[in-house]
């Protein structure tokens, strides 16, 4: 519990230490250097037409290694699609390269960190009556991927502000629950991934994310990701994030774009 | 929504602070600073993370030199005249938890004092590089 509240962020939708959608280079829960943390988190997601709702366990380590586990549910909560179910498995490791992002006040240079989301689609549930279970056939290449980033974290206490840039490699098509790559391309493409927030006390922050994404599937003319976020931690042990996020449109077969609400809690220490 | 996302990020990009008055000033100089050491002393003596670190330490000196170190920092009309961080801390195996429990507890006092939080950030921001000095285990 050495960290300062809020210092090792929240949990991002694919379990990693960071914002809401966005890996930050921040390691997550409250151990430092000579210590560790560890949480468990809960989040959900409902749009028009679909709803996601994330899980997980995350550790950090001396405020050096993180390692995270997640379990992402997709649903379809609208007819022909009312019993649609993806689910993928995520194994996350990140390292913290350079930087602090806390206590360097007197430079620029931000905490950088180096990640890897290793990923596993377990396959379509509700679809059997068109005899599709696997995004494969979807026209997706693969069950499996791995997306790697680079994130770069920087508190600017001067300001009461925080920024994050991370760059990530991806073949996943929304987030890999329609698998990774696809009929229109099936190599690692570079995607950036900003966050800002303001640093309003102790226990709020408000902000805005951006995460563009690639479109490899010819099914899914897949679009970024934003929100606009508030987060609060009550105390060290809980913080709750609610989010208004917008996902675009997920399928050819239905032409509304995604929005709703995210809400998200994290216990732990 | 994706476009008020972005207007969002834009918006925190841009330098457009109130930076004006100088943070001493904001600390409510001299008497705000004296007041605000006056309420951090207890706080840090009934702390168990680190009351123990101060055994034997005359709290009456380390008062004056708080004072002086955050008039000095915050750009107020001071010189600080004590020991550099480094040797003082030299060999008392601080953790960066310890660190950070003096920092809660002058957060705490900063709120007992009303510092508007804003003004409380730009003070830890003086305070925070101090953490590779002090921090030695």
């Amino acid at each position: 519990m050495g960290k300062l509240t809020a210092t090792g962020g929240v949990s991002q939708l694919e379990g990693a230490g960071g914002g809401g959608l966005v890996p930050w280079a921040l390691i997550t829960g409250y151990g430092t250097r000579d210590s560790w943390g560890a949480n468990a988190h809960a989040t959900r997601v409902r749009t028009q037409d679909y709803g996601l709702d994330t899980w997980g366990v995350a550790a950090g380590v001396a405020d050096r290694v993180e390692l995270s586990l997640a379990r992402q549910r997709f649903t379809g909560a609208r007819a022909p699609l009312d019993r649609l179910q993806i689910e993928q498995d995520i194994v996350g490791v990140k390292l913290r390269v350079a930087g602090d992002a806390v206590y360097a006040q007197d430079n620029w240079l931000p905490q950088i960190a180096v990640g890897a989301l290793a990923k596993r689609n377990r396959g379509i549930g509700g679809l059997g009556a068109l005899g599709v279970t696997s995004v494969t056939q979807l026209g997706a290449q693969s069950e499996h991927g791995v997306d790697w980033y680079v994130a770069a974290t920087k508190i600017d206490l001067e300001h009461s502000l925080l920024w994050n840039a991370t760059v990530r490699a991806t073949k996943a098509n929304q987030m890999g629950i329609l698998g990774f790559g696809g009929d229109k391309g099936g190599s690692y493409r570079a995607q950036l991934e900003l966050s800002g927030a303001w640093l309003v006390n102790r226990k709020l922050a408000l902000g805005a994310e951006y995460r563009m994404k690639p479109a490899n599937l010819g099914v899914d003319p897949e679009h970024d990701y934003a929100d606009v976020f508030v987060a609060w931690f009550p105390s060290k042990v809980f913080s709750v994030t609610a989010a208004y996020a917008q996902l675009g449109q997920i399928t050819v077969f239905n032409p509304t774009r995604q929005r709703g609400w995210y809400l998200s809690a994290q216990a732990g220490f | 929504m994706k476009n008020t996302a972005c207007a969002l990020l834009l918006a925190l990009a841009l330098p457009a602070f109130a930076d004006g008055a100088p943070l001493y000033d904001d600390l409510g100089a001299r008497a705000g600073v004296h007041a605000i050491v006056t309420t951090l002393v207890p706080l840090v003596l009934q702390d168990r993370r680190i009351a123990a670190s101060f055994d034997g330490i005359d709290m009456k000196h380390l008062a004056l030199r708080l004072e002086e170190q955050f008039c000095a920092v915050s750009g107020g009309p001071c010189t600080y005249k004590g020991k550099d961080m480094k040797t003082i801390h030299d060999g008392l195996n601080i953790t960066n938890a310890q660190f950070n429990a003096l920092v809660e507890d002058l957060q705490e006092a900063l709120d007992r004092n009303a510092v508007a939080p804003a003004v409380q950030n730009r003070l830890l921001a003086k305070l925070a590089p101090m953490q590779r000095d002090v921090v030695t285990k």
